[in-house]
């Protein structure tokens, strides 16, 4: 335990590199907890590899090098005591593409529930009650209650992604991090994600990388602009929309390049 | 506009004739199954029956019938799988799902290969040094089902591993970000998708297993027994060393026999191989990704 700032996420002097590639400088970032926080920036800018570090998916590829400290409530995630596994549990993970796994809806919700522990003990009515509370505050429930034993993989991507969230709930994660969660739908899916967005406020900390403006705009409470892997501005949505700091900040969200 | 010109023309008629010289050779292969099975069926069908396939041999092996061979290919075909499915399933569960990249599994890699590589005589000879003399099984039914087994593990390894290496990567990333270990994902995810692709290899291989003769003459097969094996440490006949034996080994044989124990061979081999097929289909049509 370090200083005690409360915050979801901190990091001090965070520097990352793909073998000799540096992604990102000395990113200082405060996410709070409770809200969701937006980043936003044009391609290769470093988002999705912060966002990738926080539950420490970059290092599988073997030949990423961090320097600096990433803290989650307080506790840096790269400390040496610190389990893997409990990180993917306490920070749950939503990627661009829907990644149901290709069993039932039911065992798909199950499925982090299982393997961290809590399913061997729990009778057949606890967990359909998990399967229910999760789906419920997905709004996905009234759609498949019918069909929880179906193939998770015959569901819409609006489904699927919506289903990919709600896997993450059963374990009590504190952050949840999605990586364009939006960008393999429809604009009617992106509408009913974002609404999800705001039923999860409040109960996570939610990091949300987008490439849509708009996206952040309407579905964040704050927002952080990086440019090739620095961070340049991070304020509250409004303020960020309407009266940006930077230059920078103001020619990407006028989209004059990104 | 929109007529064909010369050059169009000469197209068309190099793709008419490069499909139909395709098509002939796809037809020729069909031929030779054809004139066997046919052959096999017109000489020896008259001689298959229930009393052929469920009584032992007499009179030299000239009448009766075949069931001590047949008994004996399904003890071998049995052991040897018990053998190497567990062993071979292992190993590629570790190839596809653990093993890092780099030399040491590069030369795994290429013992596996070489191993498929090798003549059967030889694997006969070593199943004889190894098993029959060094581990003391003597000529004996484990002694030849290891070496066949040992002869069919790159089957089933390659086999395994391509259906393991079929399963989509995101499936096991998807595990991992949630904190499963490896171990989790293959039990979970890996190995449920893949049973069909394994399951394929392992009916292949029973089928090739039933069918080879050199691996087991030295090891494990006599040419002829008047008592049924009692243990895996009592020599057996085979239904492929008993086709060597009638088709060349016994005077005045009745032509019909040799091509009757041919022909519940092959429909052996192809039993297994439909059985394969079914079982994939079967299963492929389940998984929807």
């Amino acid at each position: 335990m370090d200083s005690g700032s409360g915050m979801a996420i901190s990091t001090t002097d965070l520097n990352l590199w793909y073998g000799t590639f540096q992604a990102l400088f000395d990113v200082n970032l405060e996410v709070k907890p409770g809200i969701i926080t937006a980043m936003i920036g044009p391609s290769g800018c470093g988002k999705s590899t912060f966002l990738r570090s926080v539950n420490r998916i970059n290092e599988r590829l073997g030949y990423v090098r961090i320097t600096g400290e990433i803290n989650v409530y307080d506790r840096n995630i790269y400390g040496e005591d610190v389990e893997l596994v409990q990180v993917r549990k306490q920070v749950g993970m939503v990627f661009q593409r829907p990644n149901p796994l290709p069993i039932s809806i039911r065992d798909n919700v199950l499925f982090g529930y299982q393997i961290h522990g809590q399913g061997k003990t729990a009778s057949k009515s606890d967990q359909d009650d998990v399967v229910e509370d999760a789906l419920r505050q997905v709004l996905l429930w009234d759609q498949v209650k019918d069909r929880l034993n179906a193939k998770a993989t015959g569901l819409s991507l609006e489904q699927q992604q919506k289903l990919c969230i709600a896997r993450l709930l059963p374990v009590k994660p504190r952050v949840l991090l999605m990586d364009e969660p939006c960008s393999a739908l429809d604009p009617k899916g992106t509408e009913a994600v974002e609404e999800l967005l705001w039923e999860l406020r409040g109960k996570y900390s939610i990091l949300i990388v987008t490439h849509n403006m708009a996206q952040a705009r309407r579905a964040s409470d704050e927002c952080i602009f990086m440019l090739l892997g620095k961070v340049v501005e991070h304020t509250e949505t409004e303020t960020m929309f309407v009266t940006p700091k930077f230059e920078e900040t103001e020619n990407y969200i006028e989209g004059r390049y990104g | 506009m929109f007529d064909a010109t010369e050059l169009n023309q000469k197209n068309e008629r190099v793709e008419k004739l490069f499909r139909a010289g395709f098509g002939l050779m796809t037809v020729m292969l069909i031929i030779p199954v054809l004139i066997i099975l046919t052959t096999l069926v017109v000489k020896g069908g008259s001689v298959v029956n229930f009393d052929f396939l469920f009584q032992s041999p007499t009179n030299g092996m000239t009448a009766g019938g075949i069931f001590p061979a047949l008994l004996g290919t399904v003890w071998l075909v049995l052991v040897a799988l018990l053998i190497s499915v567990p062993l071979g399933v292992a190993a590629a569960v570790y190839l596809s799902e653990y093993a890092p990249e780099n030399w040491f599994t590069r030369v795994i890699n290429l013992a596996i290969i070489n191993l498929a590589g090798v003549p059967s005589i030889v694997h006969a000879l070593f199943g004889v040094g190894a098993f029959v003399l060094f581990f003391g099984f003597g000529t004996s039914i484990l002694a030849a089902s290891l070496t066949l087994a040992i002869m069919t593990l790159p089957l089933i390894i390659v086999a395994t591993r391509e259906s393991l290496q079929a399963v989509p990567y995101a499936f096991r990333e998807a595990c991992w970000n949630m904190g499963a270990t490896r171990w989790q994902t293959i039990r979970r995810v890996v190995l449920p998708n893949a049973i069909s692709g394994i399951l394929t290899g392992v009916i292949l291989e029973v089928s090739r297993t039933s069918g080879e003769t050199a691996p087991i003459m030295f090891t494990g097969a006599a040419f002829f027994l008047p008592l049924l094996p009692q243990s895996v440490f009592d020599q057996t006949m085979a239904l492929s060393l008993h086709l060597f034996v009638v088709s060349t080994q016994v005077p005045d044989m009745p032509e019909a026999v040799p091509y009757g124990v041919a022909l519940v061979l092959i429909c052996l081999v192809l039993l297994m191989n439909s059985l394969s097929i079914a079982l994939r289909v079967y299963l492929r049509g389940r998984k929807k990704w």
